[in-house]
């Protein structure tokens, strides 16, 4: 649905996006995470052929930017960082002018499937302006996809809403993914692309790593496994440590905190020695690092 | 076609609701109808007193010969106030676009407009009839008050005839639209270039000097305007608006205007 081969802009002297190469599949939801400042905004923009690259190439949807961009701008729908409603203009107006400009067959069939999908319909003749963030972003969201995209770029879908503003949000996102559509994500907020993407892009000028997050956080972390135990000494983790699958293992009050590769496979193993050792288990879990650590330990690095 | 009725429906939705658009619209050209109106009916009593008063040599020879020294002195005044007439045209324009240009860097409505398959040529041919269409009818009925007026004031007589000549009717249905047309586009290739509607309003305002220096002129006695010079007039602001429309879709950069517009 989305390649890109060595996508870059340059703006006078700063580079923005350097040497892009990604692939977003249909029907996936792709969270692209980074800084401010990183390019993420650029990336969009050039993807929905808002603007053009410096050099390399990418295919929207089978269409080539910079050279089909008409096709492209039909074929997607974005949601801009800001929403840019006409503040003075009704919500119905403001989607029946984007639904006219991206040539819907029946505007005001669509106009008012969406609105009151979003729970925007009671309001539909009051002026944009008069809405809330979370109901302006929703009104957003509506216009991204009246003409029925395929593809669907979110830029901050949730940027300054509030919690139950940003809860809405993520369901809808979520109802789209099971129609199939891909969505290309750029995020700050690190809970909602766990909870969201399929996969996870982390971008600083250059994209630094792509995979699911549960890849990245046991490629970066390992897995970590927690046992609760009555009572806990450097003796019994000495004897933990000694174990070859073992990568690290910690004492924290009464817990032994385990680094393993594969948990399911090696905890038995854990099991039998800390028991063999004297120790009484009164609970095992995982302890899951947050995607915030993985993106973080990430940027920093870069 | 479609796409372009759509973007002027939303125009004059948006800007039809600012106050300050709709008093420039309303009130100018009311103001431009009634004022020689007044003058016309006011100097209708003093036209043998106006007889002795000194007009420039060259406009003298464009009084009808059956016009008395009175009522030439009128035409010549209602005259001067008729190139004022013409800012009608130049000013509308200016305000419209500011605000529909500027308005959309700053409500950043801009960058989903770009975003959806609209050609740079429909939005601004949109934006530039949106302008251009008000302007027009405010200036023809502004005409009309003026020209009804004038005959009900004058009884139909010469100077009726001679403030109502073809002159004056290219310059209102001619040159009128020429100038709203060059105005508009003068107006966008501003705003693409800064960020408040009222900057843009007053860089725009630059077109009517080129007004100013006709009225100022005619009233120096350096020429007298009349048929001829204004079907050149019409020839020069055709071609000026075949440049500044070309200039004006050059200029609108979408890539720029998304990135550099804050």
């Amino acid at each position: 649905m989305i390649t890109t081969q060595n996508l870059s802009k340059k703006f006078d002297n700063n580079l923005a996006v350097d040497d892009l190469n990604l692939e977003v599949s249909e029907g996936e939801v792709f969270g692209f995470l980074g800084p401010n400042g990183a390019g993420k905004t650029t990336t969009v923009r050039m993807l929905t052929s808002l603007i053009g690259p410096t050099s390399g190439s990418a295919l929207v949807n089978g269409y080539q930017i910079g050279k089909q961009d008409t096709e492209i701008r039909r074929s997607v729908g974005i949601l801009t960082e800001a929403p840019g409603m006409y503040d003075n203009l009704s919500a119905e107006f403001n989607l029946e002018i984007y639904a006219n400009l991206y040539e819907v067959k029946d505007p005001k069939g669509q106009v008012e499937k969406y609105l009151r999908m979003l729970g925007l319909w009671d309001r539909r003749q009051d002026e944009a302006g008069t809405f809330s963030k979370g109901m302006k972003q929703k009104l957003a969201i509506a216009r991204a996809l009246l003409h029925e995209p395929r593809i669907l770029f979110l830029d901050e879908p949730t940027a300054a809403l509030d919690p139950e503003a940003s809860h809405l949000v993520h369901d809808f996102i979520s109802e789209l993914r099971k129609e199939g559509r891909t969505i290309f994500l750029c995020t700050h907020n690190l809970d909602e692309a766990d909870r969201l993407c399929d996969r996870v892009g982390v971008f600083k000028t250059h994209l630094l790593v792509v995979d699911t997050p549960s890849n990245l956080r046991s490629q970066l972390f390992g897995r970590r496994v927690v046992f609760h135990l009555s009572s806990s000494n450097e003796t019994i983790a000495a004897s933990i440590r000694a174990l070859p699958f073992v990568r690290e293992a910690k004492v924290y009050e009464n817990k032994l905190i385990v680094n393993l590769e594969d948990p399911e496979g090696h905890n038995p193993e854990i099991i039998r020695v800390l028991v063999g050792a004297g120790a009484d288990i009164q609970f095992v879990g995982e302890l899951r690092h947050s995607l915030e650590d993985v993106y973080l330990q990430l940027v920093k690095n870069a | 076609m479609n796409k372009i009725k759509t973007i002027i429906r939303k125009e004059w939705a948006e800007v039809f609701k600012k106050r300050m658009v709709l008093f420039t619209v309303i009130f100018m050209p009311l103001f431009l109808s009634v004022l020689p109106l007044i003058i016309l009916y006011s100097m209708g009593g003093t036209a043998e007193n106006s007889a002795n008063a000194e007009l420039p040599a060259q406009f003298q020879q464009f009084c009808k010969t059956d016009m008395s020294s009175g009522q030439c002195m009128q035409y010549y005044i209602v005259s001067e106030f008729m190139i004022m007439f013409m800012l009608i045209p130049l000013f509308v324009p200016v305000n419209i676009a500011a605000y529909s240009i500027v308005g959309e860097k700053t409500t950043h409505s801009l960058e989903p407009l770009l975003a959806t398959p609209i050609s740079t040529s429909e939005l601004l041919t949109g934006k530039n009839l949106a302008s251009v269409i008000p302007a027009v009818l405010a200036t023809w009925v502004g005409f009309g008050i003026f020209a009804i007026g004038s005959l009900i004031i004058t009884g139909g007589g010469t100077l009726a005839a001679a403030l109502l000549d073809p002159m004056w009717l290219i310059a209102i249905f001619l040159a009128g639209p020429l100038m709203a047309i060059l105005s508009v586009n003068f107006s966008i290739m501003v705003s693409s270039r800064v960020n408040d509607p009222r900057v843009a309003e007053q860089l725009s305002a630059v077109v009517i000097l080129p007004l100013l220096a006709i009225f100022f002129g005619q009233i120096a006695g350096l020429f007298i305007l009349n048929s001829t010079l204004i079907l050149i007039m019409c020839l020069v602001l055709f071609l000026v608006d075949i440049l500044m429309v070309y200039l004006a879709i050059r200029l609108f950069q979408r890539e720029t205007i998304i990135t550099r517009w804050k």
